[in-house]
């Protein structure tokens, strides 16, 4: 794994200037930087940055399918499965008299044995009771195991130049020649094409493969088309990225584009737009930094996108469910203050310091929140404080009060009578959907409860308030 | 499928005394397994066109089995299954499916209007987008299930009888003589079951016939023409007026089918060790 070690494939073209072999693996100065992110830094160097986007952008694209399909781990034992097939790859071309270290021929080799590694999963998955989770299990670490004992083999046995093949397991993209990255793009390219022509298939297949047979759609030959897409593009970032972390530029892209976005075009669109994104600032690093692995450097960039998007996303992310749930526990607090300020009004008394402690301590509120909730009602204008440190609520704040007592008792009143649910039992249901009902299921609740003959006391303290 | 082939060469269904041609679906000695294990023996069944037609029967009876072996979604061990007298790889253009709500991932990135589309995507073809003619007939279906508001939401910000209507709404779009849905009133709110029952009709009165796994036994007479009756073969099978009755039913739930189930665990057993 000596980065060292690394040589380029003798058929690279001699590069025309700025080899990514030449760049000293020092701090690269600004201008270095400035150049290679804009495209300036020669042919070769170029071809490989393109590249690696193009990759990046593939790979982007088809793990949105395979994420949909639930496949994403079957594309991680796909590309551990490819590892045994580039060493034999290797073995056989030079058993054959062909170069072993030409790249279309130990990616034929990767692809044959990832494919054979998915063929193994349906297999035990067909003829045992074994689950998806330890049928992928079992093949992802025995082929690559068994590659690791072909590797073994030829860096004890072969002659020189099998060393190279280690590349393949963290990836190198300063190891490219110009010829590889064109492959890689050409490959990439296509993946991306035929998944865009076939949006609407892979989706329906994605969504309901069962509807789709039943319309006649050849749900097997898509699956298989979907994983042939897969297969393309994790054989055609071995180089780049190395089998380990190609499996993450099919998963992390999509996953982190799904918290933006409920469209699946616009899913692909992103999906592959952060893809991209990664795969050229992983490119660029690596040709200013040629002992950085690429690979690593694209997974941390997508890495990092995906941790922005799990946090700051507008509807599904963490921060925006974590603050609607906050609001929601601050309104549900504000409420009952409320509604025992009503119900203490009925009979002419503003809410005690005493009585705030009880329900404080009812709602399990902490000081501070019991200090929040007040505060906010206060500046909201709904209540206002007493000399002796008790609350008493305004006229809008009565009104809300009024409001939440009454949805409270018409739930009440609407589980006891048809749901069948002992009174003693309703308080706590009640008191949990008092706040969310709607105008409208309001509505239906008075006109189902008036059918039925059960009044509903408008006002009136019904039962004592905690 | 071995057992069935012998039958396939010698004769059609429809040369068959008791199925007949037009019939929509006619099932013959149709046996399904799961794993080795019979769930359903030896179904014989003709549907009779344009009519409503409830599958009925307990837990673990086959009702859904019934209309996945028909359709081939499920292996069938033997039997002969034809649509209008034709095998369904001919006949599936007229046939079309509500499956069940939970079979599906409601958390995924499509519209309603996606969803309905793809009961057009038979028509639009290979590597085609879905045109904004295909579009406005999608349109109308979800209209049908007065989901017309709905279009643009996602799917899983709709509550589940509305998920329940958009699936109809999917197999309307695909303008079918012949549909099978599985238990599509499982679990919906009233308005959803007042738009379903009203689209069976419509369906109805265009001349459609509907088979429908159906858990309810309220409201199979109100809803249905016909009834099936089914614990893992056919206990009676024909109009609801005739063959609804309490001894039927009591025969279908109450009388275990001892010799049955055993078996077919016997048969399961000796499979797998």
């Amino acid at each position: 794994m000596d980065p060292g070690a690394i040589q380029p494939a003798p058929h690279a073209p001699p590069p025309v200037t700025g080899s990514l072999a030449e760049v000293a693996d020092g701090l690269p100065g600004v201008r270095e930087i400035v150049e290679t992110l804009t495209l300036r830094a020669g042919f070769n160097t170029n071809t490989v940055i393109l590249g690696t986007t193009l990759l990046g952008v593939a790979a982007g694209v088809i793990g949105v399918f395979a994420l949909l399909r639930k496949r994403s781990l079957v594309t991680d034992a796909l590309s551990h499965a490819t590892l045994p097939g580039i060493g034999l790859a290797f073995l056989g071309a030079g058993a054959l008299g062909v170069d072993g270290r030409s790249l279309p021929v130990l990616l034929a080799g990767a692809a044959a044995s990832g494919v054979l590694g998915v063929v193994c999963i349906q297999a035990l998955l067909r003829f045992t009771r074994l689950r998806e989770d330890a049928a992928i299990g079992i093949v992802l670490s025995v082929f690559f195991g068994a590659g690791v004992v072909v590797l073994s083999y030829i860096q004890a046995n072969a002659a020189s130049g099998a060393a190279g093949l280690n590349k393949f397991i963290y990836g190198q993209t300063a190891a490219m020649g110009m010829r590889d990255a064109a492959l890689m793009a050409s490959i990439a390219g296509g993946a991306v094409v035929v998944a865009l022509l076939l949006l609407k298939e892979l989706t329906l297949v994605c969504f309901d493969d069962a509807f789709a047979r039943v319309g006649g759609w050849p749900v097997g030959a898509i699956d298989l088309l979907m994983m042939g897409l897969v297969v393309l593009v994790t054989v055609a970032g071995l180089q780049a990225v190395g089998l380990i972390l190609v499996v993450a530029m099919l998963i992390i892209p999509p996953v982190a584009a799904r918290f933006w976005t409920e469209r699946l075009w616009l899913l692909v669109a992103l999906s592959g737009v952060i893809g991209g994104a990664s795969g050229y600032l992983g490119s660029v690093v690596s040709a200013l930094l040629p002992r950085k692995p690429a690979g690593a450097v694209i997974v941390l960039t997508a890495g990092a996108v995906f941790a922005c998007s799990m946090l700051l996303a507008p509807a599904r992310g963490v921060l925006a469910a974590g603050l609607r749930m906050a609001t929601m526990r601050a309104r549900i607090g504000a409420d009952h203050t409320l509604e025992v300020c009503y119900e203490l009004s009925l009979g002419g008394a503003a809410m005690s310091r005493e009585r705030l402690s009880r329900l404080a301590s009812v709602r399990a509120w902490p000081g501070w929140y019991r200090w929040l909730i007040v505060a906010t009602l206060e500046r909201r204008g709904l209540l206002s404080r007493t000399p002796d440190g008790g609350l008493r609520a305004s006229e809008a704040g009565l009104a809300r009060g009024a409001r939440v007592s009454r949805n409270h008792r018409l739930w009440e009143q609407y589980l006891i009578s048809h749901a069948d649910i002992a009174p003693s039992h309703v308080d706590w249901s009640a008191d949990q959907v008092e706040h969310v009902l709607s105008d409208e299921l309001i509505a239906q609740l008075e006109s189902a409860l008036g059918a039925r003959g059960v009044t509903v006391p408008g006002a009136g303290p019904g039962r004592a308030a905690p | 499928m071995n057992a069935a082939a012998p039958l396939a060469h010698t004769a059609t269904l429809a040369d068959r005394p008791e199925h007949s041609p037009e019939s929509p679906l006619s099932i013959h000695a149709m046996t399904v397994a799961y794993h080795r294990k019979p769930v359903l023996w030896d179904v014989d069944y003709d549907a009779p066109a344009n009519r409503l037609i409830a599958i009925v029967g307990p837990n673990g009876a086959g009702k859904s089995t019934l209309i996945k072996g028909a359709m081939g979604l499920v292996p069938r061990a033997s039997g002969l299954v034809e649509f209008w007298g034709q095998p369904y790889r001919a006949a599936r253009s007229r046939v079309g499916y509500v499956p069940q709500r939970e079979t599906v991932d409601w958390d995924f990135p499509v519209s309603a209007l996606d969803v309905v589309c793809m009961g057009r995507y038979r028509s639009i073809g290979w590597c085609r987008p879905v045109s904004g003619a295909h579009k406005r007939a999608a349109m109308a279906c979800l209209d049908r299930v007065g989901l017309a508001g709905y279009a643009g939401r996602q799917i899983s910000q709709l509550s589940g009888g509305q998920q329940q209507r958009v699936f109809l709404a999917r197999a309307l779009a695909q303008e079918a003589d012949l549909y099978f849905m599985d238990e599509p009133f499982a679990g919906v709110d009233a308005a959803t079951e007042r738009a379903i029952v009203e689209v069976l009709r419509e369906l109805r009165g265009r001349g459609k016939t509907v088979i429908c796994v159906h858990h309810d036994l309220q409201t199979v007479a109100d809803y249905f023409d016909e009834v099936i009756l089914l614990n893992m073969r056919v206990v009676a099978a024909g109009p609801v007026r005739t063959v609804f009755t309490r001894d039927n039913l009591h025969k279908t739930y109450g009388g275990r089918l001892t010799l049955l189930s055993e078996a077919a665990e016997a048969i399961a057993r000796g499979e797998v060790g």
